[in-house]
């Protein structure tokens, strides 16, 4: 008995150290990465998994976009690699939308762990695999107007990046060749690839340390243990099937006003969790469509977050929850469609399961909120090419606010589900040739409700020294605001428009001249409960701070 | 008889030890005491200055010491920390751009637990309703684009006037760059209110980034007027006691300032306490010629980890106080000082222990604290704890347990882990403590683990420095598990931040923004930043020295450094600068110093890749005299204990028979074999079966692993 416990401390001590293995390989990501998008948004991920490519442990980062994603990667990998060709000192990777986390600009490193290297037959224990969004990938640039996944950029499908530690020099030469930044773009692989060596490293060290021969029993402790735990936070959801759906601004391109609608039915069974998304509009000709292993990923992680926040990312904790979709709808984008920005719409499906799953459990679920960021990307030109001012490419994240909570206020200014943070301005300016004019909260926003719904921002930013912005707009909750839940009023729509009061297209190529300042509006989220109910101190508060006039 | 005294205030403790000409007891221990913090009361009276003085004067009883013959007060405080916490500051109005009322509200806008719906963020210390806008703007190369405007900063200040504020803070877009508007607002703001605490954030905190800086600001405002009267009524009554020494105020960087500098910018005081710690940590680094150390400093609450290296504990330009959710980052609010870098986990004697959803066994951050404190003490705690788990395998004992009054009781410590822990996991409460240690001593690991890679450092070669009620409990453990070789129990753990202060050397670090790109360095603003930064620092350190009467002008050191990225990259890294000014071939040469700091991060450099510097500082400090080197005593007497008892010993995953030995009874060159349980008044030190002790000419004990020490002839 005695023995048998000490056991059970052996492997709940290992499961917290693989646990901090892949944190520490993701926070060098963090520190390294030249990508905003990694370091600003944790767009990354980490994760060690077993022989057969199931993950044991995955660092929790700040995107639920890689949080199956990555998990289904590793099998590819092992599949298309082939068995027999994978050897101590390798390392793979992948850009492939379908094998790995959406679309091009995610690079995914996978690094095999062998044991006793040196010997004659060594034996696979395992993988390191882990993801980042790099800064570009070459094709026409990040951005939706892509018709196909071509011209997205270069695709790398699964191929040995290093082969017994001898690193592929006419690979490295193909993507140096085929996209911008590409020094940075180099050293972000290299990173990826020095974040498994880290991981691998570490977990054989831990062997070393247990003497222990591989995880393969570990992994079963975990996956035992998180199964359980799985079951018993499914088990408290009725058995039944929920339907929602929702509408959005989407980006349909020809007609801009043609809104996307988005539909789930989701049924509970005693096995899991299946979402559905037939009804779901068709595929859009621009770069928003969604494939389905990243809009489950968004799935999963709503309802991981509304019935159990505490269960770690594994494949014990993944594999109940599944996703179906009939062919030709924007969440199910398939080669070649364009998905560079499958994010957008992405973002919406976990407020559209949470939909659904409301009329389950009713106390859990908050109201929409703004779901997609409000990014602001744009390439500042000079207004007068004979000046010969460089091109500068700027980027800031702006989040609206979210839903309320059966029990709080939305969030003010505030990302769901994306973990995105915003960049300092003064940071930005010193980056670019922009002025931030303000960035400050939206009063009168937020939905009425017993509970209000989180403010959204008003973003005005103008181009600075003789430059003009070019961009893609891609700005949603215009015509499609974050609808209350349980009585609770809808949160404001955003708007879009100049400081001299033009309006300003919300969606496609568009231009701001360099004397005028861009005026976002970001939405806000919706309210919850009668709105008659609201506290009349938390209401008097609200006046007192101006979050409503 | 001269003597100097160190007092840190702490949560629950304030610790004073008294220190005379440099002279320490023969046990290598200071004159100490620890008495109870005392707060102030709903008058204002009995302040934290009260338990201070009533230490000092218990020390000056008991060693008959003549408070006029004191050199120098040396204090570092929580109190500022704790205003932040408990928001009891002034009521303070923040003023800033217009067009940024809200940037200490939405703060990063993301979420600092991606995966709880109930979510809530930390209110800003400062409320909407009292912040206001001023029109005015520069940019990010210091040029006005917009004038400020008079007319609107009267009617701000008219509100001011009408709203009884008692502090206001000023934050700027960009003031780091140019401060004009900033001192602008405060001219006309003196001009109505000649007697208002203002704080500006050009002089508070000149860093890059705005929710950073004027979060600072705004705690600085914040804390002002409590602080200040504070230090002033510490002195006053120091100078009634006939104490007419200068009083120092220890900062978060861990040197010396003094109360002017302290009450005009109280929020560099604000961790000042474990910046005690790591100094202290760092002075016995500097005794033994380790050139590496890990300080590893364990109490009831938490465990903080910090690495010093060449003598000097690392710096940061930035951290985070007052977490809503503890220890968890992004929780708090950012403050934009430099400050001794540490990581802070929730892993103390008091730390409950609990079993989640997962049926893993969870170490804090909830902590029993003193009260109730853990199950075995018997006040009232249920709780099971890190401590209650030592009790029960043998590594605290009921008769052995501190000079505290507190009777343990193994029963209650047993019972505890039975109905918090052992049931839930199915383990006998034997299993169950051994998991509970097992994983806190894991959590601390994994902590010094991330915050080596944090710090781009590998821990190969480290020694270890324990101090702190719990560390020494747990520092062998430890040490096996990061593959440590060498582990120092210094005498006086307990009081060890107290210790600290009187090594700390007269010290400012000035730090500020200012970006240029190796492609188009500029070389002149760069020299004249870092010649601004140095006078300021040099001017706060002459006026610290020049208060003290009792020492010679003293040598100053200046270390001057530049946080470096490559352009694209959001984390910086510090790189250290020579001496002497730039000229035109400075790119070349910060290129080649910055390429060989990162490769020492992070194994390799990127080629081709634009370089920016962000933020430059110089430090001054006053040298401080090194304390005697002291060469490692072998292994001379092996000590064999006269009493034994069952010890659960987890390299060979069973109980043995642990010798007791009483730490004072032991002399130079005493060597204590492992299992072994080395007590005295203020901790335990634990030996595991394999680990070996000598005690050395400071009192400090020198533990090694027995195959790794040096065989003695």
């Amino acid at each position: 008995m005695a023995n048998t416990s000490n056991r059970e401390v052996h492997f709940q001590v290992m499961w917290n150290r693989l646990i901090s293995v892949v944190e520490e390989q993701a926070l060098t990501l963090v520190r390294t990465a030249f990508s905003t998008s990694v370091r600003e948004a944790g767009d990354l991920s980490a994760g060690v998994f077993d022989r057969q490519g199931r993950m044991v442990a995955q660092a929790v980062t700040g995107t639920p976009g890689h949080v199956n994603t990555m998990a289904a990667a590793v099998p590819h990998f092992i599949n298309d690699i082939g068995p027999e060709r994978i050897h101590p000192g390798d390392v793979y990777l992948t850009n492939d939308p379908w094998k790995g986390t959406g679309h091009l600009h995610d690079i995914t490193v996978t690094t095999p762990v062998f044991r006793d290297e040196q010997a004659d037959d060594p034996d696979l224990i395992g993988f390191f695999a882990c993801t980042a969004h790099v800064v570009d990938i070459g094709g026409r640039g990040y951005g939706p107007d892509a018709r196909e996944v071509y011209e997205e950029g270069i695709r790398i499908p699964i191929m040995k990046w290093a082969e017994r530690g001898r690193l592929n020099r006419d690979l490295v030469a193909i993507v140096r060749n085929n996209v911008r930044e590409a020094d940075q773009v180099i050293g972000d692989i290299h990173g990826l690839a020095a974040c498994n060596e880290t991981g691998r490293r570490r977990l054989l060290d831990m062997l070393d340390e247990f003497e222990l021969a591989d995880i393969e029993e570990l992994a079963g402790f975990v996956y035992d243990r998180t199964e359980r735990a799985t079951m018993a936070a499914l088990a408290g959801v009725p058995k039944g099937t929920y339907r929602n759906t929702m509408q959005v601004d989407g980006y349909s391109g020809a007609e801009a006003s043609d809104p996307v609608t988005l539909a789930v039915e989701l049924t509970v069974t005693d096995e899991g969790m299946h979402a559905d998304f037939t009804g779901t509009s068709p595929l859009s000709p621009f770069g928003v469509n969604v494939p389905l292993t990243y809009a489950q990923a968004y799935f999963t992680y709503g309802m991981l977050v509304a019935l159990a926040p505490e269960l770690p990312n594994n494949f014990a904790s993944l594999a109940p929850f599944t996703v179906s979709a009939p062919p030709g709808v924007i969440l199910n984008a398939t080669d070649p469609d364009p998905v560079a920005v499958r994010h957008v719409l992405g973002h919406f499906v976990t407020d559209l399961c949470l939909g659904a799953i409301a009329k389950a459990i009713p106390d859990v679920v908050p109201a929409e909120g703004a779901g997609a960021l409000w990014n602001f990307q744009a390439s500042a030109r000079a207004a007068d090419p004979s000046t010969g001012l460089p091109p500068v490419e700027l980027l800031m994240f702006n989040s609206g606010g979210t839903g309320a909570r059966p029990t709080l206020d939305g969030l003010t200014a505030t990302a769901f589900p994306s973990g995105v943070q915003t960049m300092s301005a003064e940071a930005t300016e010193q980056i670019g040739p922009i002025v931030v004019w303000r960035k400050e909260i939206r009063p009168d926003s937020g939905g009425a409700g017993r509970l209000r719904g989180g403010l959204g921002q008003i973003v005005e930013v103008g181009p600075a020294d003789g430059y003009q912005f070019e961009f893609s707009a891609m700005f949603d909750r215009i015509d499609n605001p974050a609808r209350g839940r349980a009585g609770g009023g809808d949160g404001a729509p955003g708007k879009v428009y100049l400081d001299d009061g033009t309006p300003f297209p919300s969606k496609g190529r568009t231009t701001v001249p360099a004397d005028r300042h861009l005026i976002l509006e970001l939405p806000g989220g919706g309210g919850f409960g009668d709105p008659a109910e609201r506290d009349p101190e938390a209401e008097a508060n609200d006046r007192i701070q101006g979050y409503i006039s | 008889m001269g003597a100097r005294i160190g007092a840190d205030v702490g949560g629950t403790f304030t610790d004073v030890v008294v220190q005379f000409d440099g002279v320490q007891f023969e046990d290598g221990t200071l004159a100490s005491t620890k008495v109870l913090t005392t707060h102030a009361g709903p008058d204002g009276t009995g302040g934290p200055e009260q338990g201070i003085l009533a230490g000092i004067d218990a020390l000056a009883a008991e060693h008959g010491i003549d408070l006029s013959e004191v050199e120098q007060v040396i204090h570092g405080t929580t109190l500022a920390t704790n205003a932040l916490i408990e928001r009891r500051g002034a009521t303070t109005a923040f003023v800033t751009t217009e067009g940024f009322r809200d940037v200490i509200e939405t703060r990063t806008e993301g979420r600092f637990e991606q995966y709880d719906l109930n979510i809530v963020l930390p209110a800003p210390l400062i409320e909407r309703k009292d912040r206001m806008t001023v029109p005015g703007r520069i940019n990010a190369r210091g040029e006005v684009l917009r004038p400020f405007d008079d007319a609107a900063a009267s009617a701000v200040i008219d509100r001011i006037v009408d709203g009884g504020y008692e502090a206001v803070a000023v934050g700027f877009l960009h003031s780091y760059r140019n401060a004009e508007h900033e001192q602008r607002f405060r001219e006309l703001l003196l001009q109505r209110l000649p007697e208002i605490s203002v704080s500006i954030s050009a002089e508070v905190a000149p860093q890059m980034r705005e929710f950073e800086r004027f979060n600072t600001v705004c705690a600085n405002a914040y804390v002002q007027p409590l602080m200040a009267s504070y230090l002033v009524r510490l002195r006053d009554e120091l100078r009634f006691r006939g104490a007419t020494c200068p009083l120092y105020l220890i900062h978060s960087g861990g040197g010396l300032i003094s109360v002017e500098t302290a009450a005009a910018f109280p929020v560099r005081l604000v961790e000042s306490g474990p910046a005690g710690g790591a100094i202290f940590a760092a002075g016995l680094a500097a005794r033994y010629g380790k050139d590496k150390v890990l300080s590893y400093d364990m109490g009831g609450t938490t465990a903080k980890i910090a690495l010093i290296e060449d003598y000097t504990p690392q710096t940061a330009k930035t951290f985070e106080v007052a977490r809503t959710m503890r220890f968890k980052k992004g929780s708090g609010m950012p403050i934009s000082i430099p400050v001794i870098e540490m990581i802070e986990i929730g892993a103390g004697g008091g730390s409950i222990a609990s079993v989640d959803t997962l049926g893993q066994i969870r170490i804090g951050p909830h902590s029993a604290g003193s009260e109730p404190g853990p199950a075995a003490y018997g006040l009232g705690g249920a709780d099971p704890t890190v401590t209650d788990a030592n009790l029960q395998l043998g590594r605290l004992h009921p008769d052995t347990f501190g000079a505290t009054a507190i009777t343990l009781s193994p029963e209650r410590a047993e019972q505890a882990i039975a109905d918090g822990v052992g049931r839930a996991v199915g383990m006998d409460p034997a299993t169950a403590a051994v998991g509970i240690a097992e994983v806190v001593d894991e959590n601390m690991t994994n902590a010094a683990r991330v915050h080596a890679v944090e710090n781009g450092k590998d821990l190969t070669g480290f020694t270890m420095v324990a101090f702190g009620g719990g560390a020494p409990l747990h520092a062998t453990r430890l040490m096996d598990k990061l593959g440590l070789d060498e582990l120092i129990v210094p005498p006086g753990a307990g009081v060890g931040s107290a210790i600290g202060f009187l090594q700390a050397p007269f010290a400012y670090e000035a730090i500020r923004s200012f970006y240029t790109a190796t492609s188009d360095f500029d070389h002149v603003g760069a020299n004249q930043v870092l010649a601004e930064l140095e006078a300021e620092a040099e001017s706060f350190v002459q006026q610290g020295v020049e208060l003290d009467g009792t020492s010679e002008a003293p040598e100053l050191t200046v270390e001057r450094r530049v946080a470096m990225r490559y352009k694209g990259q959001g984390w910086e890294i510090p790189v250290t600068l020579g001496p002497g000014t730039f000229d035109q071939f400075a790119a070349e040469m910060l290129t080649e110093v910055f390429t060989k700091a990162y490769e020492e991060f992070f194994g390799r450099a990127i080629d081709d890749v634009d370089i920016e510097a962000v933020s430059w500082s110089v430090r001054v400090a006053s040298v401080v005299e090194r304390p005697e080197p002291l060469t490692v005593v072998d292994a001379e007497r092996t000590v064999a204990p006269q009493r034994h008892r069952p010890m659960y010993d987890p390299a060979v995953t069973g109980t043995v028979d642990a010798g007791l030995v009483q730490r004072d009874e032991l002399r130079l060159g005493d060597t204590v074999d492992g299992p072994a349980v080395i007590v005295e008044p203020q901790t335990t030190t634990i030996l595991g079966s394999h680990h070996r002790a000598v005690l050395q000419g400071d009192g400090s004990l020198y533990v090694t692993r027995r195959n790794h020490s040096k065989e003695t002839a």
